[in-house]
This record gives C-alpha cells, sequence and structure tokens, in this order.
C-alpha cells in the first residue's frame, strides 16, 4: 500500500515535530510513509471564509499531488474534513453554476483516500494498541470537525487508553468548540476568546498536565490561551503521544 | 424587520460588550446548560429519532419545491372553512392589513399569542401608530415588551434576563400597563408566573380581537395549529370574536398525517419535552357539524407573509433555512450565542438560524447582515440538533461568499448582481496571495525558511489586524526548519519541490 | 398585480431550477420512523399514560365504571368547588353523586361568567400514552374549548383502554381535522423563567384525569 502525509500547511510550517511524530508512528507500525514535497495547503481556510473559487486551484493541486497513493494520512482533523465533506461539495457547486463536471471528476479519487491519523490507524491498520508509553495526565479535546464530520467517535479515546503509563481523564464540556474556527478567531476575537478561556479553564479543572487533540490549529488557540492564563498546562497533538515510546520518549 | 433594530453595528462590535457583561453570560449559561441536557435526553427516549428528523426534512423540502401549490390549496382549504385569506408581500402590507382588520372591529387593543412573524413585522409598533394596543401574553414576551427590551431568544425572548431582573420589572413597570404585580412579589418562578396570570387575566376576559401566528398549516385541510405552553395561545385563539393569524408562506405542511412528525421533534427540540402543555388545532371558524354553540372566533383572516422569504426560496443553497419550524435547539447549543447573546445578532431571529435567516431574508447589504455569515466557528452543533437537518455551516459559508464575492441574488422578487461588500479588500488581497503561495511550493518554502531565520527577532503580540489574535493568545513560536526541509534532509528529494 | 399574484409568481420563478415531483406524495417522503414506540400490552399502554400524565404533573385517578360518580363527587369536594361546568353532552350519571351546583355552557355565557365557576368536568376524544396527552375535539362530552380553559380545575374523564392510544401517529389517525383540536399535556406551564419549567400560568393549574374502565 503506498501512504502519503498530508501534513498540511499549518503543520509543515509550525508543527514539524507533530509532522515527525506521525512519520516515526507509522514506520513503527510498519507504515512505509511517503511525504510528497508538491503538497501545500487544503484550501480550507479560503474555502470558509467564502473564497471558494480561491480554494479550487488548491484542491485541485491536492487531487494532482496525491491521487497516485492508496491512502493519504493527514494528523488534522478539520483538513481531513475539507477533503472529505466540502471537495464533493466544491464539485456540486461547480457543476451547478454550470463548469460542468471537471472539477467533480478531478476532486472524487481523493477523497475516499483521505483519512485523518486516529482514523487510519483504528480502520484500515486496525489497531489501538501502537505501543506508546506516555507517563503523564492527559485530557481529550474532541475538535469539531474531526467529532462531528469525520465522525471520529470514541477512536482518539481508545488510542489513548491503550497507551502505557497514561492516565487518561474526562475534560467537562469536552464536545464544546474551543473557539478557534480559523478565520472566526480573527474577526470575532473577543466572543473566539471567551470560548478559549472557557475550554481551558475545564481542562485545568481536571487536573491534567497535557490537553490533547487531533488538530492542531486548535492546540494553537488553546496553547496561546493556556500560556497567556498561565495554567502550566501543556497543548500537545496524539500524535506525539502515540508515537512516544519508553525508548524514545516524547520531549 | 422590526424597527427596533434598524442602525445595528456588525456582530463583533455587538458582541463584544455583551462577552464582558457578567450577568447576562451567567443568566445565559444557566439556561442554555438546562435546556442542552434535557434536550439531549428527551430526544434519546425516541429510538427513531434519525428516522423522524429525515421525514421532517423530506416534507418541508418537497412543501418548498411545491409551495406555489400548496399555498393556492390552503388557500381554498381555509376559505371553505369560513376563513378569509389576505396576502402580504412585505412587512408594511402586512401590518397594513391587520391594523386595517383591526380599526373595522372598532376595537383599540388586541392580544397577542407570541408569534415570530409579527415580531418580523415590527406589528406592535405599526399598530401602534394606529392607536391600537397590542398586549403581549406569552411570559417571556410580557417581559419583554414591559422591559422595553428586545427579544433575545426565538422560544424565550427574554432569556438574557434573571428571576431577580424579572421581578423588578414586574415591580415598576406592570401597573402602567394594567393589574399592578402583587404586593412583596418574590422572584421565585411560581411567583413571577401567578403575577402574569393575573395581570393578564382581565385582558384575555375582555378581548375582542386576537392575533397569532401559527407553527404550521396544513394545506389539504386548512387547519392552523399552535404549539405553547401557558394556555395564553388558547385564551387568544378561543375567546376573542376576531382572530387574525400572521403566518410566513414556508409553514406549510401538506397533509394532516405530515403532523405526526413535527408533533414529536418540535416539543422535544424546543422546551425539551415529550409533549408541550397546549397545542390548538383549528380550521377556518371551526364550526362543528351539528354542535348547539358556536366555538371559537366567528371570523378567522389569515394573512400570508412573504417578506423575504420568496428572495430566500430564490437560492438553491440557501432556500433549506425555510426548513426551520423555529424550535431554538440550534440557539441552545450554540457557544457563540451562549456568550455573544441574542441581541449581538440585531434580528428577532438570532443564533445560528438567524445568521442564516436575517440575510437572507434582508440580504447583505447592511453591516450587520454582511457580519453576521461570520458569527459562528463553523462548529457543527447547530447542524446537529436540527429536527429538520438544516445544514447551517453550509449555509453560512455560502452566505460569506456572497458576502465577499458578489454575484446575482434575488432581491424582492427580481434577479440582481450584488457586488462585494466593502471592507474585505485586505482579506481578498490577502487570499489571493496565500492562494498564489499555495500553488508553488517553492514560494512557500521560501516563506517558511525566512520565518525560521528570523525568528528570533518575532514579536510576541502584534500589531494591526493581529492585535485580533494576541490581544488574548500567545502566538507559536516559529521552529527552526520546516517540515519538507526535515524530510528533505533525512529522507532526500524523492521529488523535488516543482 | 395582487399581492396574491405577486407572491406567486415570485414562488415560481425561485424554483425555477427546481424539478418538480409529480408521483403521489405518499412516494415523496419517508417515513421510516415508527408508528409507535415499543410493543406493549394494552394494560402497559394505560399504565404508561398514566405514568406520563403524572410526570408532568397531572393527578392521575383509577376506577370502575361504577365508582366513577362518587369518585367525581370525591374530587369536587375535595377542591372545594362550588360551581361546575358541565359540556352539554356528558352522561349525566357522572356526576350524580355531585354537591357542585352544576352550570350549562350557553352561547351566550361569557367569559367572565366562566371565570366565576369553580371546575369542569369533560370526557376526551383519545388519549396519548407515550407523551402523557389527552386530545379534546368539541364533542358534546367535552363541549367548547373556552369551557376547559378559563376555570382554574379540569377533571378529564378517560375511558380506558378504549381511549387510549400509544402514540401521536396513532392519535392524529383517529381525530378529525375539521373540529377544534386541543392537545393538553399537563397543567399550564411555562419555561420563559431562566428555561426552567414551572406548572401554573394561564390555563387550568389543576388538572385530575380520571382513567375509567371496567
Amino acid at each position: 500500500m503506498r501512504v502519503a502525509l498530508f501534513l498540511t500547511c499549518v503543520n509543515d510550517t509550525l508543527y514539524p515535530d507533530t509532522g515527525r511524530a506521525a512519520v516515526r508512528l507509522l514506520n513503527r507500525l510498519g507504515v512505509d510513509v511517503d511525504f510528497p514535497v508538491g503538497q501545500t495547503c487544503c484550501g480550507q481556510a479560503h474555502y470558509n471564509t467564502g473564497y471558494r473559487h480561491e480554494a479550487e486551484p488548491l484542491a485541485r493541486r491536492y487531487a494532482e499531488v496525491f491521487g497516485g497513493y492508496d491512502a493519504i494520512v493527514t494528523p488534522s482533523g478539520s483538513c481531513g474534513a475539507m477533503v472529505r465533506e466540502l471537495y464533493p461539495r466544491m464539485g456540486e457547486r461547480a457543476r451547478a453554476e454550470g463548469y460542468g463536471d471537471t472539477l467533480a471528476a478531478t476532486l472524487a479519487p481523493v477523497v475516499p483516500k483521505t483519512y485523518e491519523l486516529t482514523e487510519f490507524l483504528v480502520d484500515v491498520l486496525g489497531v489501538t494498541d501502537v505501543g506508546a508509553y506516555y507517563p503523564h495526565t492527559v485530557t481529550y479535546h474532541p475538535t469539531c470537525h474531526g467529532l462531528r464530520v469525520l465522525g471520529l467517535g470514541d477512536r482518539p479515546r481508545r488510542l489513548l487508553r491503550a497507551v502505557k503509563g497514561l492516565e487518561l481523564v474526562e475534560l467537562p464540556g469536552a464536545e464544546e468548540c474551543c473557539g478557534f474556527g480559523g478565520t472566526f478567531a480573527l474577526k470575532n476575537p473577543e466572543v473566539s476568546a471567551a470560548m478559549g478561556a472557557d475550554k481551558v479553564r475545564n481542562a485545568a479543572s481536571t487536573g491534567a498536565e497535557v490537553l490533547c487533540a487531533a488538530d492542531n490549529s486548535c492546540l494553537m488557540h488553546i496553547g496561546g490561551t493556556m500560556t497567556r492564563l498561565r495554567t502550566g498546562m501543556r497543548p500537545v497533538h496524539i500524535a506525539e503521544i502515540l508515537a512516544s515510546t519508553e525508548e524514545e520518549p516524547a520531549a | 424587520m422590526s424597527g427596533t433594530f434598524v442602525g445595528m453595528p456588525a456582530f463583533p462590535e455587538a458582541a463584544r460588550e455583551a462577552v464582558h457583561d457578567t450577568t447576562l453570560r451567567g443568566n445565559l449559561r444557566h439556561a442554555t446548560a438546562t435546556i442542552r441536557a434535557k434536550r439531549a435526553k428527551a430526544v434519546a427516549e425516541v429510538a427513531d429519532w434519525a428516522a423522524l428528523r429525515e421525514a421532517g426534512k423530506q416534507i418541508k423540502d418537497h412543501t418548498l419545491r411545491h409551495l406555489d401549490r400548496y399555498l393556492v390549496q390552503l388557500e381554498e382549504a381555509v376559505t371553505a372553512a369560513g376563513g378569509t385569506v389576505h396576502w402580504a408581500a412585505d412587512a408594511d402590507e402586512a401590518n397594513r392589513i391587520v391594523a386595517d382588520l383591526v380599526k373595522a372591529t372598532g376595537e383599540s387593543e388586541v392580544v397577542k399569542v407570541k408569534s415570530m412573524a409579527t415580531q418580523e413585522t415590527g406589528l406592535n409598533e405599526a399598530l401602534e401608530a394606529e392607536g391600537i394596543r397590542a398586549y403581549e401574553t406569552d411570559l417571556a414576551e410580557l417581559i419583554v415588551q414591559l422591559g422595553k427590551d428586545r427579544p433575545s431568544h426565538i422560544l424565550v425572548p427574554a432569556i438574557h434576563r434573571n428571576r431577580g431582573e424579572i421581578r423588578d420589572i414586574f415591580r415598576s413597570e406592570m401597573g402602567e400597563w394594567g393589574r399592578p404585580a402583587p404586593d412583596g412579589l418574590t422572584d421565585t418562578p411560581a411567583a413571577l408566573a401567578e403575577a402574569a396570570r393575573l395581570h393578564l387575566r382581565e385582558k384575555f376576559l375582555r378581548a375582542k380581537v386576537g392575533i397569532s401566528g401559527a407553527n404550521f398549516m396544513v394545506a389539504e385541510t386548512g387547519t392552523l395549529v399552535v404549539v405553547e405552553s401557558e394556555g395564553n395561545g388558547r385564551m387568544c385563539l378561543t375567546l376573542p370574536e376576531t382572530l387574525i393569524s400572521v403566518v410566513g408562506i414556508e409553514k406549510i405542511v401538506p397533509t394532516w398525517r405530515d403532523l405526526e412528525v413535527f408533533l414529536q421533534t418540535l416539543p422535544r427540540s424546543s422546551t425539551a419535552e415529550r409533549m408541550n402543555p397546549y397545542t390548538s388545532m383549528w380550521t377556518g371558524t371551526s364550526d362543528v357539524d351539528g354542535a348547539a354553540t358556536a366555538d371559537g372566533p366567528r371570523t378567522f383572516h389569515l394573512v400570508l407573509l412573504d417578506n423575504g422569504r420568496t428572495d430566500t426560496l430564490a437560492d438553491e443553497v440557501g432556500r433549506q433555512a425555510l426548513r426551520c419550524i423555529r424550535c431554538s435547539a440550534c440557539l441552545n447549543v450554540c457557544p457563540v450565542y451562549e456568550r455573544a447573546g441574542g441581541h449581538a445578532y440585531g434580528s428577532v431571529y438570532p443564533g445560528p438560524i438567524g445568521a442564516i435567516l436575517s440575510p437572507q431574508l434582508r440580504g447583505t447589504r447592511s453591516e450587520i447582515d454582511a457580519s453576521l455569515p461570520y458569527a459562528s466557528s463553523l462548529c457543527g452543533a447547530c447542524y446537529e440538533v436540527c429536527p429538520v437537518a438544516i445544514d447551517i455551516p453550509e449555509v453560512l459559508v455560502h452566505l460569506r461568499e456572497r458576502v465577499v464575492q458578489g454575484g446575482v441574488v434575488t432581491e424582492r422578487g427580481a434577479k440582481v448582481l450584488l457586488k462585494p461588500a466593502k471592507g474585505h479588500a485586505a482579506e481578498r488581497a490577502a487570499m489571493r496571495a496565500a492562494r498564489w503561495a499555495f500553488g508553488r511550493p517553492g514560494a512557500l518554502r521560501a516563506g517558511q525558511r525566512l520565518a525560521s531565520r528570523t525568528r528570533r527577532f518575532h514579536p510576541r503580540t502584534l500589531p494591526g489586524p493581529g492585535k485580533a489574535w494576541s490581544a488574548s493568545r500567545e502566538l507559536p513560536p516559529v521552529p527552526a526548519e520546516p517540515f519538507r526541509d526535515w524530510w528533505q534532509r533525512t529522507h532526500g528529494g524523492k521529488d523535488g519541490a516543482k | 398585480m395582487s399581492s396574491r399574484e405577486l407572491i406567486l409568481g415570485r414562488v415560481r420563478r425561485a424554483l425555477a431550477d427546481v424539478r418538480r415531483d409529480d408521483g403521489p406524495y405518499e412516494e415523496a417522503v419517508d417515513r421510516g420512523y415508527l408508528r409507535e414506540h415499543g410493543d406493549r400490552s394494552v394494560g402497559r399502554t394505560v399504565g404508561l399514560l398514566a405514568e406520563n400524565l403524572a410526570d408532568y404533573r397531572a393527578l392521575v385517578h383509577r376506577c370502575t365504571d361504577g365508582e366513577l360518580p362518587e369518585l367525581l363527587a370525591r374530587l369536587l369536594a375535595g377542591r372545594g368547588s362550588r360551581t361546575v361546568l358541565v359540556p352539554p353532552g356528558l352522561p349525566p350519571h357522572w356526576l350524580a353523586s355531585a354537591d357542585a351546583t352544576r352550570v350549562q355552557d350557553r352561547a351566550e355565557s361569557t367569559p367572565h361568567e366562566l371565570d366565576r365557576v369553580d371546575s369542569v368536568v369533560t370526557g376526551c376524544a383519545v388519549a396519548v400514552a407515550e407523551t402523557g396527552t389527552i386530545v379534546l375535539d368539541g364533542s358534546p362530552d367535552q363541549g367548547r374549548r373556552r369551557i376547559t380553559l378559563v376555570p382554574d380545575h379540569h377533571i378529564c374523564v378517560v375511558r380506558v383502554p378504549d381511549q387510549v392510544v400509544s402514540s401521536v401517529p396513532q392519535a392524529l389517525e383517529r381525530l378529525s381535522p375539521g373540529r377544534p383540536l386541543t392537545w393538553i399535556s399537563g397543567p399550564s406551564a411555562t419555561s420563559d423563567i431562566e428555561l426552567d419549567r414551572v406548572e401554573g400560568v394561564h390555563g387550568p393549574r389543576t388538572l385530575e384525569v380520571v382513567l375509567v374502565g371496567g
């Protein structure tokens, strides 16, 4: 099976540790993963801000770069949701606007082959115990697009529960949005910050050292809020926890 | 819509004040948390919820696809049952029709059942201008009317008020409108409900004209349905001699049987009950064959309201908003609504549904309406609970496109070309630049490397538009090298950047 | 052009892109939902009705046909009701033992007059077990809608099991849309203060339901 990592533009630029962790984790599970360097951005920020036509060339690029792989794995619930839920919709809209079937046909092949990381582990590789070791108290925040669009369900929690040394504590109000929302964080900063502060207060109330999620965009917002509110908690991407072993612990 | 909302600032400015109002935040958090848990329990009781939701969606979609046919059928059925049907293209026309009908009765006061349609048209203010006093009889509407306030929730317009505030309003204002609040009124909900009962009783018993909306209109039978809790609806629908119902044209369902879906989904979604205390159904003047005495109003008028609904219907993506049955479940789960409050939405329709309904009913030309599609983090909680499966995030994004790109829209029945909204030029340029860079991995990598090399000089807070981020959040540190450089270094360039 | 023609024209133009289905409406909607929830015996359905009525604060009583006059007399006396509204077709023997003065509903009865009556006793058209609902349809044993609205105390007699259905879909099948219908689930209530339910606003604040059978 030819597997590609779609790291996403945010992770590539700001969170390379997540990318390295994903590669190490997949390699450890026997998956030979490739990083096609032609990849850039799925176009989510453009699309969700109202610039669908600016997102179209990025979607076409994604289809072109990843078309030859059997599976495309991404450590981002929202970028995964962009491909799986919104690429087909972009195709439909183009058709409805009289641009024919070309866009829909171009994007269709990559849609079902795109997996969010925890989905790929549980559904495709069939593992929940990935042999990880992470001796910390962790609380898990299910990010909205992973939860409601991809329907990740309890997959991330099942993976975390199998991690040696890890104590998983429930996050109060877990399913409530953290307030990031892409450009929402800039367009409605007051409401976004209030949502973030409530999320961080709920996380702090668990006594956990680490807040884990499967999307670094949300973690950037939550982590930035944590630092500002001086909670002493750390945001960590689930890939980094699952990649951590006794021999090679996470930083 | 209601004149009280004209000139509202854009959503972010309006929300700013609410976010820092700790009483309001506390009131909203308490109320929405209560109802969320109850709704989840009420919905979990019925094993076929998903099937009911899908059927509700299909019934409404089918109705909208054949709306002209069902409107004509409804008109025939209502007329055959002794009612009179009027058509109002906009709010002014609806208000004028109602005012003329009231004046024809010779009355100068009316009692009202809570109705979103008449809130939308600003009927009370229009009647006041004609010398007719309209008494709101729903408890929450009464609180809003006495407090000279604006509604902030579809189901519970006074949700922004807590019991202490309500007691204070009753004490100071009831006397102005009729029977004053009892001496020593406490803030227990039971005492407040009792005060409302006493205050409104005299108005119900003497009322000659009632005004209502309707939750559903059945095309095949001409039956109207009002779903309520307090009994004020029954009072207004049965005691007066004349009943005037103002109803949006999208409230039709084709058949009697269709009610079996909505009478199960609406109560559980709105008040989180298996069934609401009272539901009234009447057909025209409700003459029962063989009954010795007439039951209910002798005269019934139905005013069918467009007011932007046909413009909404013309939009292929946005028309799904017309499936809405006004249950409020989307407001109650919305994290943005909980923190911004209902007033920030500048419309009688607040919350997620308001953010897609107001800019369609009113258009996106005003500042507030152009900002509403952005009043969401697109978390999708609203779509998840919607009992008619309105994909609110999809419509929000669609309306964002309309705001930033413009395009052909329908306004008052005519197709017009809408220009992109002002104030998005910098954003548009940034999106184009990002698209350009993301189209060229080489350019992207150059930018990433530049950021990495200069990272020690990055400020911890940002000026200008970036302040929106850094006012409340730290910036993430830029890593020493982007992932793609590490990959190239360690895995070699299997295929170099194009 | 009339507003009627204007609006219908706008609707037709708005739907220009839409394919109309010409098939029968019965086939237009997937009604994969349940006709009733759960599979219960008749006795269990009546039990569920009692349970759900009580859950929304209706006072529920059960008796046999023979015991009904005594029970109604006791309920009226227990509340101290001196007057009781009687729909035109209420079976006369129901109130045979009651001391309260019967008040007939007349066409010219004003709301103020009704407001001075202590209680009302009616039958019903159907009762819905799953939701704890009684439905009145203006039949002679139920009378006009106003008589069960203005007095503060309503006693509703349900003949079990004949008048009991499990579900909302089954109730609608039994009802006639041409009649004025009132669905009642417990006494008047409101959620308007902090979205918390409290009983007792404008409708009858006390609802008693008598399940009579056998």
